[in-house]
């Protein structure tokens, strides 16, 4: 487990979330107090896209309401303003995670963060083979015969940005199998990481599956070769205490709209040594140490990957979510997340003709469960749902390789957060319950 | 607009005994001209692969493929069955009316003297995000219509 300050069985003990609470938390919600086909609104959909309480909101109208300039650039007193508070945000969301300022680069999502990455680094191969920039990019620089490593349970922003740098390099890439329960086997990755991986990528808590890999493990195999280490923190930053250093990967990545913040906001965390040396993806204004008509110098990080004219508000929006989710206390949300995320699995089980994919209930998991109905297409039973007010995802989540490995080719996600009560999952269950006699399957 | 309106039993029949599936069980009549078209939806995986044969000027046969949502299923079955034996202008015209129904937002109305069965579709209209299930087969004949009859 990640928790960093109290573990979360003393925390439950002491100060558990329970419905009375979650209802308040909901009162910060405008969007959640609505009704859809004339029932009240139940969203469990915060897996693809979370909603942002009323400070989130109001912070990014009073930037521009009072500090609107660009960043890093010019004298005047709204510019400095807005230089303070972008960079103050950078600070807090650093600090919800573990790392330090200067790790803690803006993105627009996750995927740009891990496309990113992907880009830096053979943009490391070519720099090295021309002998520019320092001498460590020869041993991060990926070529012909190297391996790249991901599990079969990716998002694609966590697949394609590595298909991709294997086909620009020339390297080669391979999969860590799941069990039909939906673990990585690691038994299998102990084989899979050898002498020739240069990068391990995993996501840190499937969003599909809703397992939770063991990072300690994994990156224990990769140090023991040598490799990069890149988490996907899309589903556990928003949900879990995640300290980045104490997990020692090399990078993590998550977007801002997965926990209460705007669209157009992520962060990527890098290991200083790392950044600093690693060649920019975009390049262009705000990046820059001195410009010839030939070429240019770089700025170390964070300002090196954030070239051109920042997101300002969005930032500020999102260290706002993060003391939002600092202050209800990210312990006791992963605690109240956990039991929503049992209910559902416990309750869809017991339904005639569903089968959840991922742990069984019992195990450890996140708050969400994806499933198939016998004889109903995930998007019909999302159709019913909706009918019924509740807000699911329906599809392939983004994970076409996992699907077609789990023998599926759409399932239905519910997922919480720390605005959804039980009473949620027990509607959205007694719901589930009719859907396969409705359409007579 | 209820529920039921999107999911007429017509449409959840259809769904189930689908008209026309099965392309490898079905040999397209020999000596008619054929022409074959594959069609996905990225975004909900829905995929139809639709064999159209014609001779005589005349739609002989219309086999497909599929996997999706009960509303793309159940699209394709009635297409295959209503659109057997039209002549090519008339499918034609056919198709051109019920994407016009379907992409009208429930403004226009489905004539059952035109749509046949598949004027049990209308519903679909006033769902923008399932629009796409019900046109995935209808653009699939309209493409297989044009390579047939090229
Ligand atoms: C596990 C995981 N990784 C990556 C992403 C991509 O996030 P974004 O679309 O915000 O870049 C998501 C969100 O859908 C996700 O759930």
């Amino acid at each position: 487990m990640t928790a960093v300050s109290t573990p979360a069985s003393l925390q439950q003990s002491v100060y558990a979330m329970d419905n009375a609470e979650v209802l308040r938390i909901r009162n910060d919600f405008p969007v959640l107090d609505q009704l859809v086909n004339g029932k009240p609104l139940i969203y469990l959909d915060s897996g693809a896209t979370s909603q942002n309480p009323l400070s989130v909101i109001e912070a990014e109208q009073e930037f521009y309401e009072q500090r609107n300039a660009a960043v890093h650039r010019g004298a005047h007193h709204l510019a400095v303003e807005a230089t303070e508070v972008f960079e103050d945000a950078r600070q807090t969301v650093a600090d919800f995670v573990g790392a330090q300022y200067e790790e803690t680069v803006w993105t627009s999502n996750a995927t740009e963060g891990l496309n990113l990455i992907s880009y830096a680094l053979s943009n490391a191969a070519l720099w090295a083979a021309q002998g520019r920039g320092s001498s460590a990019l020869n041993a991060l620089a990926i070529g012909p015969g190297d391996e790249i490593v991901v599990t079969e349970m990716e998002h694609h922003a966590n697949l394609i940005p590595w298909q991709e740098l294997a086909f620009r390099t020339g390297a080669t890439l391979k999969y860590i199998p799941i069990t039909d329960d939906g673990s990585l086997r690691l038994d299998a990755a102990a084989d899979i990481v050898g002498e020739r991986t240069k990068l391990l990528a995993f996501t840190h808590a499937s969003n599909v599956l809703g397992t939770i890999n063991p990072v300690a493990e994994l990156v224990a195999l990769a140090r023991r070769v040598g490799a990069l280490v890149v988490l996907d923190a899309c589903q556990s930053v928003p949900h879990m205490a995640v300290n980045v250093k104490e997990l020692d990967v090399d990078f993590a990545v998550f977007s801002g709209h997965k926990m209460l913040a705007p669209t157009g906001v992520g962060v990527l965390y890098g290991k200083q040594e790392l950044l600093d040396v690693l060649p920019p993806f975009l390049t262009g204004g705000s990046m820059i140490t001195t410009v010839t008509m030939e070429r240019a110098e770089y700025l170390p990080a964070p300002q090196r990957f954030e070239a051109g004219t920042q997101r300002i508000s969005q930032a500020v929006a999102l260290a706002t979510a993060v003391n939002y989710l600092a202050e209800t206390g990210i312990d006791r949300i992963h605690a109240w997340e956990a039991t929503l995320g049992q209910r559902l699995v416990k309750g869809l089980e017991s339904i005639d003709g569903i089968r959840v994919v991922g742990p069984a209930a019992g195990s450890e998991r996140i708050g969400l469960a994806a499933f198939d109905v016998a004889g109903v297409h995930a998007h019909d039973v999302g159709q019913f749902l909706d009918d019924r007010g509740i807000a699911v995802r329906v599809g392939h989540h983004c994970a076409q390789p996992l699907h077609r490995r789990l023998g599926l080719t759409a399932t239905t996600r519910a997922s919480t957060y720390l605005y959804n009560t039980t009473d949620d999952v027990d509607a959205f269950l007694d719901a589930v319950s009719g859907v396969r006699a409705y359409f007579q399957a | 607009m209820s529920l039921d309106q999107l999911y007429q039993q017509i449409i959840l029949d259809h769904s189930k005994q689908r008209h026309g599936s099965g392309l490898a069980e079905t040999a397209a009549p020999a000596g008619a001209a054929t022409g074959q078209s594959h069609q996905l939806n990225p975004v909900c995986g829905d995929e139809v692969t639709l064999r159209l044969a014609v001779s005589d000027g005349t739609v002989q046969q219309i086999s497909w493929d599929g996997a999706g949502c009960s509303i793309s299923m159940a699209s394709a079955s009635v297409l295959s069955e209503l659109g057997e034996g039209m002549s090519v202008e008339e499918l034609h015209s056919v198709i051109d009316n019920f994407r016009e129904v379907l992409r009208s937002r429930g403004k226009v109305q489905a004539d059952p003297e035109i749509l046949g069965d598949a004027a049990a579709f209308e519903g679909v209209a006033r769902y923008a995000a399932r629009v796409k299930c019900a046109m995935i087969s209808w653009v699939a004949a309209e493409d297989a219509l044009n390579q047939a009859t090229a």
